[in-house]
């Protein structure tokens, strides 16, 4: 854990060190258009900070199913060559209630994009 | 205590060099591969057939103006692109180049390098709302969308090779293919990887996030300088990530006659590498419906019925 921690606060040392060093030696000149959102050179109407599609919602919640069940499905794989033929029925009953979830989101037109 | 944690740092100090140089020399890969399939010669002006090029880029970036516009949500876009580096370094954490060259071999390696470099999406979220731009914020979503689907067919298509091996550590995982290369036992398994996880990296045909002719580069459109190679790095390290990745569990990752264990593992790496630029240069690019309907209605259902099989393939046994 000390390692990992180690690890992780030196990468972010390295980044954060190329932004001073880039601070250092880059120029500054900043105007007024260059500071403008940059939409090809139109003017931005009203800002961007808007409602999104509930496609996305949907996305998520199909996909927090789907990995929660990998999440579940992986320490019974390590496992598998010893639990032999019993455990691997119980899986496959666990995954065919994932399947019947997702044909349902399937005929409901969950997985379409519109 | 001390020796360790000089060790440590040494081997840190070794992957940030590895990571930087990686990358040059896959841009520059990048860059030659789609030159040669166009027929042209691509950069050939500074050094030897352009070898230099890279070099120069980096220098030309780190004296670029780092804009930040002034509409944008100040912390978060300075995050982002920290988070988004940071998250694929991470995984270099316990990716073994050979048995010896690692920095820390965990048992639970597969999923943490899974876990950490899915991270990734939440800083292209970052970027693309705290930019306050809508080609930003709809390179986001769709960043979002992509990666989160594909996560799911990715880890499904791993899960045969961890049944095989018995393992999450990755040296393990290696070792138990020595007689045999789990590619030829899961050769659907390591197509459904490489498809995934071309999409999770957002390459080419899969790169809607960033697509230049409609969203003039999505989620990164506002960043320039530094902060923009940040991204651009991350996206190369995620590629040389997510191809070593592929070798260590299908390709029989560092084993091989005669050549030393690095250099055989580097060689299935690069040979990996050249195939995704090969895809990249060779498809168009796919329409959002297309691309979420591929992950949800045909690899999905593969990987499924993939997992299946090889189950009841190896408990049968």
């Amino acid at each position: 854990m000390l390692d990992f921690i180690i690890y992780l606060v030196i990468g972010i040392i390295f980044v954060v060190g190329s932004f001073a060093a880039a601070y250092f030696f880059s120029p500054h000149h900043p105007t007024d258009k260059k500071l403008a959102t940059y939409e090809c050179g139109e003017d931005p109407i009203k800002g961007s900070w808007i409602q999104y599609n509930v496609r996305y919602y949907l996305l998520g919640l199909a996909f927090v199913i789907f990995d929660v069940e990998a999440i579940f499905l992986l320490p019974c794989v390590l496992v598998m060559k010893s639990l032999g033929l019993i455990a691997f029925i119980e899986l496959a009953i666990f995954i065919f209630i994932l399947v019947l979830g997702l044909a349902y989101a399937w005929r409901k037109g969950a997985l379409e994009w519109i | 205590m001390i020796i360790g944690l000089i060790i440590l740092l040494l081997k840190i100090a070794a992957v940030l060099v590895f990571i930087s140089l990686t990358v040059l020399f896959l841009v520059y890969a990048e860059r030659k591969v789609s030159a040669h399939f166009q027929v042209r010669y691509g950069p050939m002006r500074v050094g030897w057939h352009g070898g230099l090029q890279m070099i120069a880029d980096t220098i030309k970036l780190l004296l670029k103006e780092d804009i930040t516009p002034k509409d944008v949500d100040k912390l978060v876009f300075f995050i982002a692109p920290i988070l988004c580096f940071v998250s694929a370094y991470l995984a270099y954490l316990t990716l073994p180049f050979s048995p010896q060259i690692v920095v820390k071999n965990l048992n639970i390696g597969l999923l943490y390098i899974l876990g950490v470099t899915s991270l990734t999406v939440l800083s292209l979220m970052m970027a693309g709302w705290a930019s306050n731009n809508k080609y930003a914020l709809l390179g986001g979503f769709r960043s979002v969308a992509q990666i989160i689907s594909y996560e799911i067919p990715l880890v499904l298509s791993v899960l045969p090779v961890v049944m095989m091996a018995g393992s999450l550590n990755l040296i393990t995982i290696v070792e138990a293919q020595k007689s045999l290369p789990f590619i030829l036992v899961q050769p659907l398994g390591f197509l459904l990887y490489l498809t995934a996880a071309a999409a999770e990296a957002n390459r080419a045909p899969f790169d809607i996030p960033e697509a230049e002719q409609e969203l003039v580069a999505g989620y990164n459109v506002e960043y320039s300088g530094i902060k923009f190679s940040m991204f651009f790095l991350a996206e190369y390290v995620n590629m040389f990530t997510i191809c070593a990745l592929a070798a260590i569990l299908f390709l029989g990752g560092w084993q091989g006659p005669i050549l030393p264990p690095v250099i055989w593992f580097l060689i299935k790496v690069y040979l990996l590498v050249f195939v995704l630029m090969w895809v990249r240069w060779t498809f168009p690019r796919l329409r959002i419906d297309q691309l979420m309907s591929f992950c949800w209605k045909i690899l999905l259902p593969l990987a499924l019925a993939n997992f299946l099989i090889s189950g009841l393939w190896l408990v049968l046994k």
